[in-house]
């Protein structure tokens, strides 16, 4: 058993130590929050906060977490008030909405170390894919979510 | 039923007011209303498209799907608007496929592809919302004694004019349910619209932002096992053996089936199980008589083509051949495009469930599909049972861009559920089987060719489409003489532009391969376009005329075209001084019944880095029902459009896709994409373009002319790639 701190509960994670968080957390878990894109950290859909930095879930073996607190998209916020899930709705970021959950915590965690990014901080920190093309309003809630703190 | 599944249960259609069917029967279904849909109780139909609440919810039925295009939001603002409802209160549910097709497709055609979804469905669905306003004013007229016509509609309320009477929507609706359904009813003149043309809210935003929209790879399900599915990589070939025994003991393996005579299946307790076990099984394919062709192969018989005595005319005017014979100068360039996979970011998936009762064996599928009429009569087939003991629940899609047109995916599923009775399996495509296994755009050459007199005059343009049809993979049934009439798209007499051509000849030499091709994100279009506008700016170039001027000749006789070239160009700044380095490139198309033009201003760095500063766009799409949805289709289609032109492509080596995950298919992301995208929204009425697919064909054409402008190279091979790049 392999203990994962997810959200500030501790679950009892009966997998194999090399299994990627991604898939202990949709299918030990159920966080279905958190996407399956590519499996090898290229597109981010993946996206979690690995003590409050944004990492790709999909590379990362449980086993190797030790006692990391792990925060998805479904613990961001109760009720979708996060100042950046706030500028997504305001800015109508999200067209399919699968890459969304990544984007928001690639965002959150840029605005936790650069509070008020330049687009070229925001090109260097938002690597994330979205196939929908929603770059330019994610773009733009970013620095309007800067703008609120 | 455990904590994870009841949440799920709950959430599948977080727009639904019928998640009670979509659970496995854990809940009772609702009733049936007089057109065969259910209707929450208390509730009440008043024709085929409304449900109207006793709170004055109105429950708007979407039968197309949602997969970001926004046409979910517009179709119920078409309702809503003809139907006087208050869009605070509007609700939407997904129509039930089986549903319809019991009904005869009384709701029309599903499949959401080819930017109908709106355009082709909004005469019905607005006639559906009169509909239900006008039951709701009779029932009020009846109940005050006063003639209809004395009656109004505002906000979800009745008022009777002439004694200020009052009554709800909701208080109206059991009443006016009983009401026989008006067959004729007047739609609002445009001048009467309220809500069509305002950019108002998605309705479907909120649970993207916090991990509760419920795609397909989502779906949870009591008893609920995973599959990892292998096909064989060759397309055309079988399976020839597998070796279960070599993992039938790894963790969480339950099953290993053979799925079809191309494809072998893990079933495994969790998709990681089954995706793990799948890479260590030993398989050996028989790759049949495909497995020597290459990228180098298929384009030498594209080439080919290009001069190729038999071709299919597409469009035709005037004696091309004299014209060139008396020709001063002839001007012809080659231009080829690569095979593209759709690269959904949510990998092709579907869950299945297959059970044997005394009645006869059902199957109900869990599927993000565009195209769920032809989901249900696909698991029919594969199931061998009758379409109306299907079921579809129709999940939300990480996107479609075309792909989710095809079939292969529920069918797959079906077979893999049928194998395991009474067992709900979801069947994922891992990225890789999804990079390998697509419906690609087709690759195409396209060889283009002008007549110039001696004042530099065009006399005849002939372009000359080489490739794969579309149709041939998709519906071979819809070739006409042997031949693919949409491999012309956009190209056709009604929508191309360059109607002051005085001779034209337009034709297709199909040239099909064994990788199957379909429906990419504006289809055919692409392709033409980039033909046909990277030549015109070639014209221009050769003869000394401003690209602009001369497209402005040419479309002399397209006022529709020409509109939409000079809005883009005013707006860009044309013609002005750019900012040191920077230049502009510009094309204009019409496809989808929308006409389309961009200016594309880029820069390009000493190392032949492209930086894409601004794309202005227009469109003129003739009604624009959410102005804001409009934008972020354009917006999208540069990124969607730009990505492919500049990065990606796939490969066929060894009969099989090269490519196989995002590393080696790069795709746009936020650094590369237009630092701004400038939308003209320009609907000038009387007809109904689409949206979603036009302005990508304007995308590459508008970008690679602005290249030219920048550095003098003239990209005739897409994607660019490296093809600028150079030692500072």
């Amino acid at each position: 058993m392999i203990t994962l701190h997810v959200n500030g509960t501790a679950h009892q994670i009966d997998a194999p130590p090399e299994t990627p968080l991604l898939w202990a957390l949709r299918e030990w878990v159920g966080l279905t929050g958190t996407k399956y894109g590519c499996g090898i950290a290229q597109c981010g859909a993946c996206s979690v906060h690995i003590d409050g930095q944004v990492m790709r879930s999909c590379q990362l073996p449980i086993g190797d977490l030790g006692q990391v607190k792990i925060t998805t998209i479904e613990g961001l916020s109760p009720d979708a008030s996060h100042p950046v899930q706030r500028a997504w709705l305001a800015h109508e970021v999200p067209q399919c909405g699968y890459c969304q959950s990544g984007q928001i915590m690639a965002a959150v965690s840029l605005l936790a170390s650069t509070p008020k990014p330049t687009d070229a901080q925001i090109d260097e920190a938002m690597t994330n894919i979205c196939r929908c093309g929603t770059y330019g309003r994610i773009r733009a809630a970013i620095h309007a979510a800067a703008g609120e703190g | 039923m455990n904590q994870i599944s009841a949440r799920l249960g709950r959430r599948l259609f977080t727009t639904s007011l019928v998640a009670g069917a979509l659970t496995l029967g854990l809940r009772l279904p609702p009733a049936r209303a007089a057109s065969g849909a259910p209707v929450p109780a208390g509730a009440s139909e008043l024709g085929l498209w409304v449900i109207v609440q006793q709170d004055d919810t109105v429950i708007v039925r979407i039968a197309r799907s949602e997969m970001g295009q926004g046409t979910l939001t517009g179709l119920a603002q078409l309702v809503a608007d003809e139907m006087d409802a208050d869009w605070a209160h509007i609700r939407t549910e997904l129509l039930d496929t089986t549903d319809n097709y019991n009904a005869r497709h009384a709701w029309g055609d599903m499949a959401t592809n080819g930017s109908r979804g709106i355009r082709t469905s909004q005469d019905y669905v607005r006639r559906g919302g009169a509909t239900a306003r006008a039951m709701l004013i009779q029932a009020a007229a009846q109940s005050w004694g006063v003639p209809s016509e004395e009656c109004s509609a505002a906000n979800s309320v009745v008022t009777h004019g002439k004694t200020g009477r009052t009554s709800r929507y909701g208080e109206l609706a059991a009443e006016a349910a009983q009401l026989a359904v008006p067959t004729t009813v007047a739609l609002k003149t445009q001048a009467q619209w309220t809500l069509i043309g305002k950019p108002v809210k998605r309705l479907d935003t909120r649970p993207k932002l916090d991990g509760s929209h419920v795609f397909g790879l989502d779906v949870q399900l009591p008893g609920l096992l995973c599959a990892a599915i292998a096909q064989c990589p060759v397309f055309g070939g079988k399976l020839k053996s597998f070796d279960a025994t070599a993992v039938r003991a790894m963790p969480g393996v339950r099953h290993v089936l053979q799925v079809d005579e191309q494809s072998v299946a893990v079933v495994a307790d969790k998709f990681y199980f089954a995706k793990t076990a799948l890479a260590a099984l030993p398989i050996v394919w028989e790759e049949g008589e495909h497995a020597q062709v290459s990228s180098a192969t298929i384009a030498a018989e594209l080439a080919q083509g290009l001069s190729a005595k038999d071709a299919a005319i597409g469009n035709q005017k005037g004696d091309v051949d004299a014209a060139f014979a008396a020709a001063a100068r002839v001007i012809e360039a080659d231009y080829a495009t690569p095979f593209l996979n759709h690269a959904t970011l949510e990998p092709m998936n579907a869950t299945a469930l297959y059970t044997e009762a005394a009645a006869g064996a059902r199957v109900e599928l869990w599927i993000g599909t565009q195209n769920s009429d032809d989901a249900l009569l696909t698991a029919a087939t594969a199931a061998g049972i009758k379409p109306d003991a299907v079921k579809i629940n129709r999940v939300n899609l990480g996107g479609g861009f075309g792909r989710r047109n095809r079939i292969d995916v529920p069918r797959l599923a079906t077979l893999i559920a049928r194998q395991l009775p009474g067992i709900p399996v979801k069947m994922i495509f891992t990225r890789e089987e999804d990079m390998q296994h697509c419906y690609f755009r087709p690759v195409t050459q396209g060889r283009m060719r002008a007549a110039l007199d001696a004042d530099g005059r065009v006399t005849a343009l002939a372009a000359r489409i080489s490739g794969q049809s579309v149709l041939a993979t998709t519906r071979p049934q819809a070739l006409k003489n042997g031949t693919d009439p949409t491999a012309f798209e956009g190209l056709e007499a009604a929508p191309f532009g360059y109607k002051s051509i005085p001779s034209l000849r337009i034709d297709y030499a199909m040239r099909n391969t064994h990788v199957p091709v379909g429906t990419w994100r504006g289809v055919n279009a692409n392709q033409n376009a980039f033909f046909t506008e990277s030549f015109i700016d070639e014209i221009a170039h050769a003869t000394g005329r401003d690209p602009l001027a001369l497209r402005r000749d040419l479309l002399a006789d397209s006022p529709k075209h020409l509109a939409v070239l000079n809005a883009a160009a005013e707006r860009a700044g044309y013609g002005r001084p750019l900012p040191q380095g920077r230049f502009h490139g510009v094309a204009q198309f019409s496809s989808y019944d929308s006409f389309t033009a961009a200016v594309a201003e880029i820069e390009l760095s000493a190392t032949g880095e492209i930086t894409i500063h601004r794309i202005t766009a227009a469109i003129d799409c003739g009604y624009a029902v959410n102005p804001d949805q409009i934008n972020a289709q354009i917006e999208g289609s540069f990124v969607y459009g730009l990505g492919a032109a500049l990065f990606s492509e796939n490969t066929i080596e060894n009969g099989r896709i090269a490519q196989s995950n995002f590393h080696d298919y790069p795709v746009m992301r936020l650094a590369s994409a237009p630092k701004k995208v400038d939308s003209i929204i320009m609907p000038s009425g009387g007809f109904w373009g689409g949206v979603g697919e036009p302005t990508i064909a304007v995308a590459a054409p508008a970008v690679l002319n602005a290249i030219h402008a920048a550095s003098g190279k003239r990209i005739r091979s897409l994607p660019v790639k490296d093809q600028l790049s150079h030692q500072a």
